[in-house]
């Protein structure tokens, strides 16, 4: 749990999120201090990507809160009575501090790497082209694809894509990394590299939300660990605890069943 | 065949090419803001703008461009007292005008629907990830949507300038001296409709083979990322900027 002395920098409170008849999540709270990196495991359904996916309101929760460094995103009630942002300009101005990595990379297929790391910097951000493109190209090297930098998405593997999309991530600086199964649509032989990449992430101190199915990633990077079931969170702790002496049957049952 | 009677009559129809080319690119390019305007109230979610925009391709798209034509040449001038009270009436009194006006309205309600289908062939996870960095919709839609859109509807776009450059010819009923037109005056003049319409539908070919041409190079200008991957070179520059 957060240190009381700073908020945390994500927390989610009490969510409840539905599609339809169907609720996804019934009141799921959560919270990541400044550094921690958070697995979050469950089964397909269980509502993990959902509720990774409100933290920068790609979805709108039905009840809840989420709080991003202290400052809690407004929500309101649209003519049809469904929930929406209050204010379209603080949800931009949040998300543009928490990046997002996506299943299917989501790289733009009309720009070059080095100019998908470069546009939000320069068109959401503002900040000078030049400085961005430096930034964009120490990223590159980092991710460890710097000689495709003028490479389009479709000419990269998966892996390479989704290496892209991490720079593209970091290039806003964000003060906290949503993972949504980022090694779920990679050829098994390009996993490691996206998790290299992670790993390396996590030792630097990032604070980091990652939805995942690679059980060696939980338990060896993590320094918590969440399994939803169901739309509530059953079973939560750090790695070694979890995955020794785990409390929920259902969760034994999930570890042992391979994922 | 009269070889050198063709010859002439060409020489004599390119002069019509000027003005062929201009009533084109005229509706295209009029058409193309107004067909944005269209699909983009097609696609606001807002019923009456929606509405609207349904009815109006309804309409254009469903009768002829001849008809529509003559009702703004012909029918429009049984108004004329309104019209020159409006303070209009020197618009629609020429043909030009008219001629132009049928073309751009007829090819806006056309266009709107390729724009439409651009659109909204955006892939949706491109789309979120713009909003997931906090892109405002504005931006959203000139540096994502729009470019990815134009890429996937500039194919259908070019088979309806060639239709344009086709639709052209219309103008020549009423009056105007284009390609068509030309043709005319020389077939009442001559009798050998033969050999002038042949050379009329040459012009037409070479014309529509350059758009066509160009469209393509357009194409082929937008889409790197659909051809092969760059070869591996030297980079001799400094750090690019």
């Amino acid at each position: 749990m957060a240190p009381s002395s700073q908020p945390a920098a994500v927390a989610i409170r009490d969510l409840h999120k539905r599609f339809g008849p169907l609720e996804v999540l019934k009141g799921v709270s959560l919270s990541a201090a400044e550094g921690e990196v958070i697995s979050i495991l469950g089964a397909s359904g269980s509502g993990k990507s959902t509720m990774l996916r409100c933290i920068n309101m790609l979805e709108v929760p039905d009840e809840g809160e989420v709080i991003i460094g202290g400052e809690t995103i407004a929500l309101a009630r649209d003519r049809k009575g469904r929930m929406c942002p209050a204010d379209r300009a603080q949800v931009d101005r949040i998300r543009s501090k928490v990046a997002m990595v996506f299943q299917s990379f989501n790289l733009w297929s009309h720009m070059t790497v080095i100019e998908n790391v470069v546009e939000a910097p320069v068109h959401v951000q503002k900040r000078p082209k030049a400085e961005a493109v430096a930034e964009a190209e120490a990223l590159l090297a980092k991710v460890g694809i710097a000689d495709k930098r003028d490479h389009y998405p479709s000419h990269l593997s998966g892996g390479q894509q989704q290496r892209a999309a991490i720079a593209r991530a970091l290039a806003m600086h964000p003060q906290v990394m949503l993972f949504d199964e980022p090694t779920s649509a990679l050829d098994p032989e390009l996993v490691g590299e996206v998790l290299r990449v992670m790993r390396a992430l996590a030792e630097e101190g990032r604070t980091m939300l990652v939805v995942t199915h690679e059980m060696g990633f939980a338990r060896d990077v993590s320094s918590r660990v969440v399994f939803l079931h169901q739309g509530v969170v059953e079973e939560e702790g750090p790695p070694a605890q979890v995955f020794g002496a785990a409390k929920s049957e259902r969760f034994r049952q999930f570890i042992s069943s391979g994922r | 065949m009269d070889l050198a009677f063709m010859a002439e009559t060409f020489v004599k129809l390119l002069e019509g090419v000027p003005l062929t080319l201009k009533l084109a690119f005229s509706s295209v390019a009029l058409g193309a803001v107004f067909a944005m305007l269209l699909a983009l109230m097609r696609m606001s979610g807002v019923g009456p703008l929606d509405w609207c925009a349904r009815a109006y391709v309804f309409v254009f798209r469903g009768t002829p461009l001849l008809v529509q034509v003559f009702l703004i040449y012909y029918g429009l001038g049984q108004f004329r007292p309104t019209l020159q009270e409006l303070g209009v009436w020197w618009f629609f009194r020429e043909p030009y005008w008219c001629a132009l006006t049928a073309l751009t309205l007829n090819t806006a309600a056309y266009a709107s629907e390729i724009i439409r289908g651009g659109l909204q062939a955006v892939p949706h996870g491109q789309v979120e990830a713009a909003r997931a960095c906090g892109m405002s919709r504005a931006t959203l839609f000139r540096r994502i949507v729009f470019p990815i859109a134009v890429r996937q509807a500039l194919p259908g776009y070019g088979n309806e300038v060639v239709l344009m450059v086709k639709a052209t010819s219309l103008a020549s009923i009423i009056t105007m001296m284009e390609v068509t037109g030309i043709a005319h005056k020389l077939i009442s003049q001559t009798f050998r409709a033969v050999e002038i319409f042949i050379c009329a539908g040459a012009i037409y070919l070479i014309l529509n083979f350059l758009v066509t041409r160009a469209i393509m190079a357009l194409e082929w200008w937008l889409s790197p990322h659909l051809r092969g991957a760059p070869e591996p070179r030297a980079r001799l520059e400094p750090a690019h900027v």
